[in-house]
């Protein structure tokens, strides 16, 4: 205990450059932790898929749709329990410069739609209002926030893959069922875009971007996909069928060179931290060897002065450590500010904090090893020669 | 009673292939309550004479007993064990941790011990009270003079109560009056609580002091 309190006492005897060392290991921690959590923030949509859903959209990409009549098609497939569509609308909502204005607009079908995906919590009311305007929306709780939409508010859009000025009455402001929905989204209805579109450009008419299956068992997924695919193989809109996950995922990889980029920068920032604790370390280390040598002449061990250096080391790094994963979240809170429609679920998980708290533990040990080692193998009368 | 026995102690030290003869053939013995001053020029090897008896350094060849205990035949985490209960170290340059009061220094060699708080409190409280300084035992080194930190690492030598007490140009770093002080209290241990004391010096005044005297040239007891 009393080692302890001199390996305390060591560690503010050159309080500049312990408190430098800690607010550099507060600074690496923190963007340890944000870029882990942004990175988590990307996957967001992965891991918020359900595992009974897919997707069927065209063989050729997302940008051709499919034709509407597929959907009593699919609803005949054995294990499919439930099918749904939706259209990505696009459009431009006030200034396109300002990220704020960008938020996903999309046709779906109200009837199908909550059946599929019950982690959308809507109220009685407002669904039935939603279902009653042809031109209803509803908007996320989060858009809603930070918009300030309210229920009767008309939301105007310039469409730009369906061109024309689009007019939507907020009918209904939903809730994600946890923290991994959603909550930027707005949600019209299929109908009101579909009979939009037939009276400036009847060629595109009844046509869904994708489809949503539910398949009630994991075991039928692969053979669901196969037999939706076989069914269209040889028409002109052919598909593709995958898992809500893999969709999602197809989306993520397109950035993966910048998600890897980030990955293996959050762990470069260990190595950092490792640096800047191992060079205080070794630097507190030297000015004190003479010190250590008088304690190994007064008797004390290998294991005594292994905690008197541990012990400052792990002080310092845990500081850090502690300092930098309190200043990671106001940090993302402030990047879920800048980007709620881009990042709509910025969550610092528990693996992240538990990482960050385990790499900084971890700096400690290493940055106090070859220090502690140098010590432990120095005679004793060498220390004491040393002019500290 | 012979406390330590050096029979035929030699030491060398390597750089590179070359051995560099520090102390040859070294024989002599010290008694308990002896009070023995070990003199020579500079590089004569009397502080790594000192090194050796204290048990903080190994003879190249020879028998070297302390306190009846072969201490050249004992593993490095015995030796430890042996120093904190049997030497008590004076240095020229005092050696205090300066994070520390004078209370929690002298106190250093206790925390090896088993005596309890209440315990290590009684006996660094006496040690500093023999020394003169138990009105200081809250100051750090920084707030004593080099006589007062000198006081404070003899109070931190003699806490654990050891065998014997060795002493590296104690008054080196002092000026007249304080390394009279020094020299007064160690002649008062020797006599008063009969300690043993190696001191090593090359000042002729302090070695007046010492009932014995050794002269060391060139690695050899002249």
């Amino acid at each position: 205990m009393k080692v302890l309190k001199l390996a305390i006492k060591n560690s503010f005897r050159h309080s500049l450059r312990t408190i430098l060392t800690i607010i550099g290991i507060s600074i690496a921690v923190m963007s340890f932790g944000f870029i882990r959590t942004v990175v988590t923030a990307w996957n967001a949509g992965v891991a918020a898929s359900a595992s009974n859903r897919m997707i069927t959209s065209h063989s050729v990409s997302i940008i051709f749709t499919l034709p509407i009549s597929y959907r009593d098609q699919l609803l005949k497939v054995p294990g499919v329990s439930g099918v749904s569509y939706g259209n990505w609308f696009g459009g431009v909502y006030k200034d396109p410069n300002d990220f704020k204005n960008f938020f996903p607009r999309i046709a779906i079908d109200p009837e199908s739609f909550f059946s599929l995906y019950p982690e959308f919590i809507l109220p009685e009311d407002q669904l039935a209002a939603f279902k009653k305007d042809r031109n209803a929306c509803i908007v996320g709780q989060k858009l809603a926030t930070e918009h300030g939409f309210k229920i009767g508010d008309i939301i105007t859009v310039e469409g730009d893959i369906y061109p024309g000025t689009w007019d939507f009455v907020v009918r209904g402001i939903y809730k994600g069922r946890d923290a991994t929905v959603d909550e930027t989204q707005m949600l019209f209805q299929w109908k009101y875009l579909d009979e939009k579109v037939g009276q400036t450009q009847p060629g595109r008419t009844g046509q869904a971007g994708w489809y949503v299956l539910n398949v009630q068992n994991a075991s039928d997924l692969a053979t669901v996909a196969k037999t939706v695919d076989d069914m269209y193989a040889n028409s002109r809109a052919s598909t593709k069928t995958q898992t809500e996950k893999a969709w999602q995922q197809s989306f993520v990889s397109m950035s993966s060179a910048i998600l890897t980029s980030l990955t293996v920068m959050s762990y470069v920032i260990i190595g950092i931290i490792l640096l800047v604790l191992t060079n205080t370390i070794v630097m507190a280390t030297r000015e004190r060897i003479r010190e250590y040598a008088v304690l190994k002449t007064l008797g004390f061990s290998g294991r005594h002065i292994i905690a008197l250096i541990g012990g400052e080391s792990m002080l310092i790094a845990v500081a850090g450590g502690a300092f930098g994963l309190l200043l990671t979240f106001p940090a993302t809170g402030g990047f879920a500010k800048a980007f709620p429609t881009w990042f709509p679920i910025v969550v610092v998980e528990p693996l992240t904090i538990a990482l960050a708290v385990a790499s900084a533990i971890v700096a400690g040990i290493v940055a106090a090893l070859f220090p502690s080692m140098r010590i432990l193998r120095m005679k004793i009368v060498d220390g004491l020669r040393t002019i500290g | 009673m012979a406390l330590v026995t050096l029979e035929n102690v030699s030491k060398s030290y390597w750089r590179d292939s070359l051995e560099i003869p520090v102390l040859r053939n070294i024989s002599f013995e010290i008694n308990e309550g002896e009070f023995l001053g070990l003199m020579g020029p500079s590089g004569s090897g009397k502080t790594t004479l000192l090194n050796l008896i204290a048990g903080i350094d190994r003879p190249s060849s020879g028998r070297l007993s302390v306190t009846n205990t072969e201490i050249n035949k004992l593993s490095e985490s015995e030796l430890a064990k042996w120093r904190s209960k049997n030497i008590g170290f004076v240095f020229q340059f005092y050696n205090l941790m300066p994070v520390l009061t004078a209370f929690e220094n002298v106190e250093l060699p206790l925390l090896l011990s088993k005596l309890d708080k209440k315990q290590r409190k009684e006996h660094v409280e006496l040690a500093l009270e023999v020394v003169g300084l138990k009105d200081r035992m809250g100051h750090y080194p920084k707030q004593l003079s080099g006589g007062q930190e000198q006081r404070v690492a003899i109070a931190r030598a003699i806490v654990t109560d050891p065998t014997l007490l060795v002493a590296d140009e104690p008054t080196g770093d002092l000026d007249k009056v304080s390394a009279e002080e020094i020299l007064n209290l160690l002649e008062r241990l020797n006599s008063e609580f009969k300690k043993t004391i190696v001191m090593v010096t090359h000042d002729p005044r302090a070695a007046e002091r010492a009932h014995k005297s050794r002269h060391l040239d060139k690695g050899e007891l002249s």
